[in-house]
């Protein structure tokens, strides 16, 4: 209990300040829009129709996987994830410089804060995917709550990408195209809007290596657990269960890497921006 | 640190660097990672082995000109920026005014800045609560709290500012950096009465400004700072009277003569400042341009009064390359150098000729005349400071 207390008093601060900087940030995001807070909910649902159109009437390349235009949805949501925590971790120290350079508060809360915002985002997505769910009579299982421990490695790994660049961002100012390159090559690496089948059939080395990415690995599992175990996981694709502990590992190095180097910039982020 | 001291400053060092070249891009890294011009630094030091210690319920003043490392030093008792060297403690709270208003967002109410602000200077929502009517009460905003910021006028974002930051802190310490200077007369009353009710709480209060007068009414002691040292610690009188020496060293008159200038003209020196403190003489001369150049030759002479040639130096002695100048556009050469001067008059004689060296763009005698007041008076032109000890071989 004591411990409980001095961690509460050591980061009374930060948790203060998360808390108004994501009600901030949720309050003005939509501002000035004429629908507002409905654009949360509207987006992944026109970001529906798209696909529903686009790959199941059209397309028709993943014809052998069941609720397929929902499979899709929750890859490219996950993946939307990804790609906000990231761009937002870019700028985040740069865009407040202003407020860096005039108060002394814990830097990461920064970062934390545009990543809990971004969570907000995916967790309203989420819930609009298992309304499909139960629209497309995809069989609600219990092995679905597994899908939590994803989402967990899922943030660790993007916040740790995102601490990683926004240290980054205030020394090298090419960080930000760089990331968009590497974003726009990593949405053709990752199976999103192709089923990983389609890859093993044409090269399974290739495949092996796309799985390592734990965005990719991330994903595959939650489609597993969630619509369908015809989805062929890290454990399938390798043929052995151990396989997935490559990923682990990976998100446990880069969120290390990123503590240990944003800690080691954080001081001087007032003086260099 | 003893109980009664409330932040303790021990021989802090603060360093600035300034890259000539930054690696700003990555590109530079890889296209010459071993181009030494990369790596040329210039360290500035903004701060050479400060200590001293504020006592608890002690309203402290930090003076100095600016430049002088006032607000580095302060931004360093706030934690903003890390000591290259030494130590800084700080026993209590410490809530720090750099600016007012910091992270205000237009697109937000007044309440909800409110909030915003309280949070960043380290209050959850429920102390906010508790304060929010004396809050607006002080800012004398009720009508206008859930508007939003951006139709505010500049007064009122000041107030709502000030009065978030002054009645929520009722921390141990506060920073203060020179928040006065805005607001209207009535504002700045309130402001006043605001510090003398700071002085009767017998808060600790760490108050920067080059203001003497405020210093002098509110701040029991003060520090010097002046050329990044520590001048004096002290009672405020003796600070004060120290503060206006560095000035009157300081007399700068352009003589503006024009009949002592020639050249061409098609680069010319637009206007020139000097600056002299007791250790430095620096010497601003903005440059504009009626056409292109690249590499114009720029000097500068001192000359006494009497009209002997005391220094100079130019851009080719110094092997500088002064870089390409454009059509219109104006650019600022600093020169700085040692204070050596003896007390006396001088003239400062600056000159601008053509790559070539020969032809002669403008030559301006006596642009400037500068006063030099020494401590004590020499027959010489030259004061370097002399070392004068026996030796025993």
């Amino acid at each position: 209990m004591e411990i409980f207390e001095k961690l509460k008093r050591r980061y009374r601060y930060s948790v203060i300040l998360l808390r108004q900087l994501v009600i901030t940030d949720f309050k003005i995001r939509y501002k000035g829009s004429v629908l507002g807070y409905v654009w949360t909910l509207l987006r992944p649902l026109a970001l529906f129709a798209v696909l529903y159109v686009v790959f199941v009437n059209f397309l028709r390349i993943g014809g052998d996987v069941p609720h397929f235009a929902v499979y899709l949805l929750l890859g490219v949501v996950l993946w939307n994830y990804f790609v906000e925590v990231t761009i937002n971790g870019v700028s985040a120290i740069v865009g407040k410089g202003d407020l860096l350079r005039k108060l002394f508060f814990p830097r990461y809360v920064i970062v934390i804060a545009g990543s809990f915002s971004a969570l907000i985002n995916l967790l309203v997505n989420l819930v609009v995917i298992a309304i499909f769910m139960i629209i497309n009579n995809v069989p609600f299982t219990l092995s679905i709550l597994w899908v939590i421990p994803l989402i967990i490695e899922l943030f660790i790994f993007s916040l740790s990408i995102a601490f990683i660049l926004s240290a980054l961002y205030v020394r090298f100012r090419d960080i930000n195209y760089i990331w968009e390159v590497v974003l726009q090559a990593g949405f053709y690496a990752t199976p999103i809007l192709y089923p990983i089948t389609m890859v093993v059939a044409m090269s399974p080395l290739v495949s092996r290596l796309m799985i390592l990415n734990p965005v990719a690995q991330i994903m595959q599992d939650a489609r597993y657990l969630a619509i369908t175990d015809k989805t062929l996981t890290i454990t399938g694709v390798y043929g052995n269960s151990f396989a997935r502990l490559i990923p682990l590992i990976i998100v446990i190095s880069v969120a290390i890497i990123g503590v240990v180097y944003f800690r080691k910039k954080s001081p001087s982020f007032a003086e260099e921006i | 640190m003893a109980e009664d001291t409330a932040i303790s400053i021990k021989s802090v060092s603060k360093n600035f660097k300034l890259p000539h070249e930054r690696a700003d891009s990555v590109k530079s890294l890889f296209v010459s990672p071993f181009n030494k011009n990369r790596k040329k630094v210039e360290v500035q030091h903004a701060l050479r082995d400060i200590s001293f210690d504020v006592k608890k319920g002690e309203f402290f003043g930090i003076v100095g000109r600016n430049g002088s490392g006032k607000s580095t030093l302060l931004k360093i008792i706030a934690g903003i920026y890390q000591p290259n060297k030494g130590e800084v403690k700080v026993n209590g709270r410490l809530v720090p005014f750099i600016e007012l208003g910091v992270g205000f967002n237009p697109e937000l109410t007044g309440r909800e800045n409110t909030y915003l602000n309280g949070a960043l200077l380290g209050f959850s929502e429920k102390e906010v609560d508790g304060k929010y009517k004396d809050i607006v009460e002080f800012a004398e905003l009720e009508r206008f709290m859930d508007q939003k910021l951006k139709n505010y006028s500049s007064g009122m974002q000041v107030r709502l500012a000030f009065s978030v930051a002054t009645i929520l802190a009722e921390s141990d310490i506060l920073l203060i950096d020179e928040v006065l200077a805005v607001g209207d007369a009535d504002f700045q009353r309130k402001c006043f009465t605001y510090f003398k009710q700071l002085k009767k709480d017998k808060k600790t209060v760490v108050f920067v400004s080059h203001d003497m007068s405020a210093v002098r009414e509110y701040c029991d002691r003060a520090i010097l700072v002046d050329d990044s040292v520590v001048v004096e610690i002290g009672e405020t009188d003796k600070i004060a009277q120290e503060y206006t020496k560095l000035f009157s060293g300081s007399t700068t008159t352009v003589a503006g003569q024009d009949k002592m200038r020639w050249g061409v003209g098609e680069m010319k020196t637009a206007d020139i400042d000097v600056s002299l403190s007791h250790k430095a003489i620096i010497i601003k001369q903005r440059i504009s341009s009626t056409r292109d150049m690249d590499d114009p030759v720029m000097g500068i002479r001192i000359r006494s009064a009497a009209g002997s040639e005391v220094m100079g130096t130019n851009t080719k002695i110094e092997k500088i390359s002064t870089g390409s100048f454009m059509r219109g556009q104006d650019r600022i050469i600093v020169w700085e150098m040692p204070n050596i001067l003896a007390d006396g008059d001088y003239y400062i004689d600056p000159a601008i000729i053509d790559p070539d060296g020969i032809t002669v763009q403008d030559w301006w005698d006596e642009a400037v005349k500068v006063k030099v007041k020494k401590d004590r008076r020499l027959p010489y032109t030259v004061d370097p400071g002399f070392k004068i000890y026996f030796s025993n071989k």
